[in-house]
């Protein structure tokens, strides 16, 4: 048992460690790891908690590290996949932070990020059409979308009051 | 002690209230974390999701080590990624041993279907404050649109940065020496 959450743990490591843009992206990292090379679970399996992954709160990585860590060896399973996937990617950040807080007035440093900040607009911005495209399917979902969009310009509705009256507007509009 | 428990709850509620991956996490910290606690500035907020983005890994759990680094370090590290991860933690934990079947009730869908079009209008909205406060000038746009046309093409985001912060560099350099040309 210890061997297999060792083994997860290193798994869950190099997964981390070694994909870049987060959650979508390491989905195929992950079939690949669990499904193809250790057999640790089906296909279907794999699917049914990559659903649950996405429609939980908190990061999708972090959500399928932990239910597939728990599917393969129960609770310390799913400690040693969360550690595993978010340990290398802590200390980085943590180290690219130190550097960044040091140096950031530099001048270099400032230029390159003068260049940055309007290209990280656009990019945040194209996951809105992203999202846009599987969330606005009819009238219910387009009307929800411009109720919160009025609501956050009029009254500066705060993000979490805006996610839980959006599920109550579900609950009720999808009935 | 108090401090760094206040920033784990901050990341406590982004990890709770975070519905969808990547960038959906974006309105909630710019809120609670340049709005509200004033820990860091839209511009600076912009400039960690850049590095956060360029290292592997998590995109929440990298945004949330470099600035609890910035704030309290180490320990600001430790307070705001547990702060971010133990919510899906607990939350799938809670799944895994009672709900395998959640994806299957009727309820969770309906909650889904009304949360996905708000989290787009959320990111709308929070692209429109950062996009305000970095401001419409020339070469903003400028970079807005090439960024635009390269995300067509399908190129990588960490290409997009890369080549963003060159242009910036280039710009300071040529634009810095022609207007130090016209103040002569």
């Amino acid at each position: 048992m210890l061997k297999l959450i060792i083994d997860v743990f290193f798994t869950f490591l190099r997964i981390g460690a070694f994909t870049f843009g987060g959650g979508y992206a390491m989905i195929p990292f992950i079939q690949t790891e669990i499904i193809d090379i250790h057999k640790w679970l089906t296909a279907e399996e794999f699917i049914d908690i990559i659903a649950i992954a996405e429609m939980t709160p908190g990061p999708i990585a972090v959500n399928s590290s932990t239910f597939v860590g728990y599917k393969i060896a129960g609770f310390w399973g799913s400690l040693a996949g969360t550690v595993g996937v978010i340990l290398v990617c802590t200390i980085l950040s943590a180290l690219a932070g130190k550097f960044f807080f040091k140096f950031k007035d530099n001048t270099l440093l400032k230029a390159l990020f003068k260049g940055i900040r309007p290209a990280v607009i656009v990019l945040i911005g194209s996951s809105v059409f992203s999202i846009g495209k599987v969330a606005l399917l009819d009238i219910k979902s387009i009307g929800i979308c411009i109720v919160i969009f009025a609501a956050l310009l009029k009254f500066k509705l705060h993000p979490i009051l805006a996610v839980v009256l959006s599920g109550v507007m579900g609950v009720i509009l999808f009935a | 002690m108090h401090k760094l428990f206040e920033l784990f709850m901050v990341f406590f509620k982004i990890g709770a209230f975070t519905i969808g991956g990547g960038y959906a996490m974006v309105p909630l910290i710019q809120e609670e974390i340049c709005s509200r606690k004033k820990w860091s500035s839209d511009e600076e907020f912009l400039d960690i999701i850049a590095i956060a983005q360029s290292l592997p890994g998590v995109l929440a759990v990298n945004t949330a080590s470099i600035l609890g680094y910035k704030l309290f370090g180490i320990p600001g590290v430790l307070a705001a990624v547990l702060g971010a991860v133990l919510p899906s933690f607990m939350i799938i934990l809670v799944i895994a041993v009672f709900f395998t079947q959640f994806v299957k009730y009727e309820i969770t869908e309906r909650v889904f279907r009304g949360v996905r079009p708000a989290v787009a209008s959320l990111m709308a909205f929070a692209v429109i404050k950062l996009g305000k406060k970095v401001g419409i000038s020339t070469f903003n746009i400028a970079i807005g649109l090439l960024v635009a046309a390269l995300l067509i093409f399908e190129v990588h985001p960490i290409l997009i940065i890369v080549l963003s912060g060159i242009i910036g560099i280039a710009a300071e350099y040529w634009g810095g020496r022609s207007n130090a040309k016209a103040d002569n």
